[in-house]
């Protein structure tokens, strides 16, 4: 093992960050986060789906025969998710409500199948189960910043307690509607990718062309 | 029928899934560099999708509903809970039975589309899709419309997602929003674009 479960455990949350240099996952992550609740607790879920599927396929993982490998990876995987579903159903119906259908595609979120495939597979349960918890924070991190910035300036509030005193409540602040919509998910994900890298050069991509210039004559 | 024209308007439009729920777009960013071959991972989801919506309907109502398992003499029978699981089930077995159909029977569609089916299992459109009808309720004509249409929807988006990124490999863009960073953006002005449909009343 070349890596410590320390470093298996933060590499995940800036240097290997699953979203911004992997692109996994983002499939769930831009919807559920107009409010912070909702991130919080499906970063929650995330992170344990992650973590017990990757120990769970790792301890069986000398006993899965490559060719159906998927099938049960699936299985386990989506297993896991109906008892958070059922969890999330009894205990907070409220949250399962507004998350609807993306507590299912936790299923199809290619960071608990693509840890499953390229870490689980290959190493014992518990350095599985410490790379699983890494990378379901390392997407939780990004989903709380997201999170914040929508709902702080969209509806004024940060877990639905007032911090900015919007208009309609006679306070000051107007909020930016656009935020709650979903397009400014898109545009809040692209600009801190671009932070991250500007923070880390190394994680930039190769330019496919190369602008030249051209000396005049 | 002016119900289900209606329906096909919506989910093609105004609820795009890719644009407008975020659905498949491991996918979408990962697969829309070149006009192609989003064209052709475009046409197998709409196939997929237009097959397992309707049949992940039937199961729903023939096994898993509550009360559905009636013909069968168990009529207290509610196993809405195993519904993650064999929609998952339902749509990976459907993809490998559609892979080894068109390498038998069309080859030359299946040398196109390929690599791209089992890419589609994962997909979280074809997943979302069945997730939705079940969510809304939707009866098997419904479901049949809602599976096409959603499906092109995507194929939509996807497509048009890749014209716009074949002309963005010549923009001079700042060295961290190169790559998936401006693809992100993109997306977001689509996504805005794609909303003033929500304005369209049929």
């Amino acid at each position: 093992m070349a890596q410590t479960k320390r470093e298996l455990l933060i590499d995940p949350m800036v240097d290997n960050n699953p979203i911004t240099l992997q692109v996994l996952g983002i499939c769930s992550a831009l919807a559920v986060t107009s409010s912070l609740q909702v991130a919080f607790v499906m970063s929650i879920a995330v992170t344990l789906v992650t973590a017990f599927s990757s120990m769970f396929i790792s301890m069986i993982r000398n006993q899965i025969p490559s060719s159906i490998r998927i099938i049960v990876q699936m299985v386990i995987i989506a297993s896991l998710v109906i008892m958070v579903d059922q969890v999330l159903k009894a205990y907070a119906f409220e949250i399962s409500k507004t998350l609807s259908v993306f507590v299912g595609l936790i299923i199809t979120n290619c960071i608990v199948m693509g840890r499953a495939e390229a870490f689980a597979m290959k190493n014992p349960p518990i350095a599985s189960f410490v790379d699983g918890i890494g990378n379901g924070m390392g997407y939780g991190l990004i989903l709380m910043m997201v999170g914040v910035i929508r709902e702080l300036f969209g509806a004024g509030s940060l877990f639905g307690v007032t911090i900015l005193e919007t208009v309609n409540n006679g306070g000051w602040y107007v909020p930016n509607g656009m935020l709650l919509l979903p397009p400014s998910a898109f545009f809040i994900i692209g600009l801190i990718i671009w932070a991250f890298r500007t923070l880390k050069p190394e994680q930039v991509e190769e330019r496919e062309y190369k602008i030249q210039v051209v000396e005049a004559h | 029928m002016e119900a289900l024209l209606s329906l096909a308007v919506k989910a093609i439009f105004v609820e795009n899934l890719a644009l407008s729920f975020f659905l498949g777009m491991c996918t979408f960013i990962a697969v829309s560099k070149k006009i192609s071959t989003a064209i052709g991972l475009g046409i197998s989801v709409m196939i997929v999708q237009s097959i397992t919506v309707p049949a992940n309907n039937l199961i729903l109502t023939y096994l898993l509903a509550p009360g559905a398992l009636a013909w069968a003499g168990f009529p207290d029978v509610d196993l809405t809970f195993l519904g993650l699981i064999s929609y998952i089930g339902v749509i990976a077995a459907l993809v490998q039975i559609l892979e080894m159909v068109l390498d038998k029977y069309f080859p030359p569609l299946y040398n196109a589309l390929g690599v791209f089916l089992p890419l589609i299992t994962v997909n979280c459109a074809i997943l979302g899709g069945s997730l939705f009808m079940v969510e809304r309720g939707y009866d098997l004509a419904e479901a049949a419309t809602y599976g096409v249409s959603s499906g092109f929807g995507w194929a939509l988006a996807i497509t048009a997602m890749a014209g716009v990124r074949e002309k963005l490999k010549y923009s001079d863009i700042p060295d961290g929003l190169q790559g998936i960073g401006i693809t992100f953006i993109t997306a977001g002005l689509m996504a805005l674009a794609f909303m003033s449909f929500s304005g369209v009343k049929l």
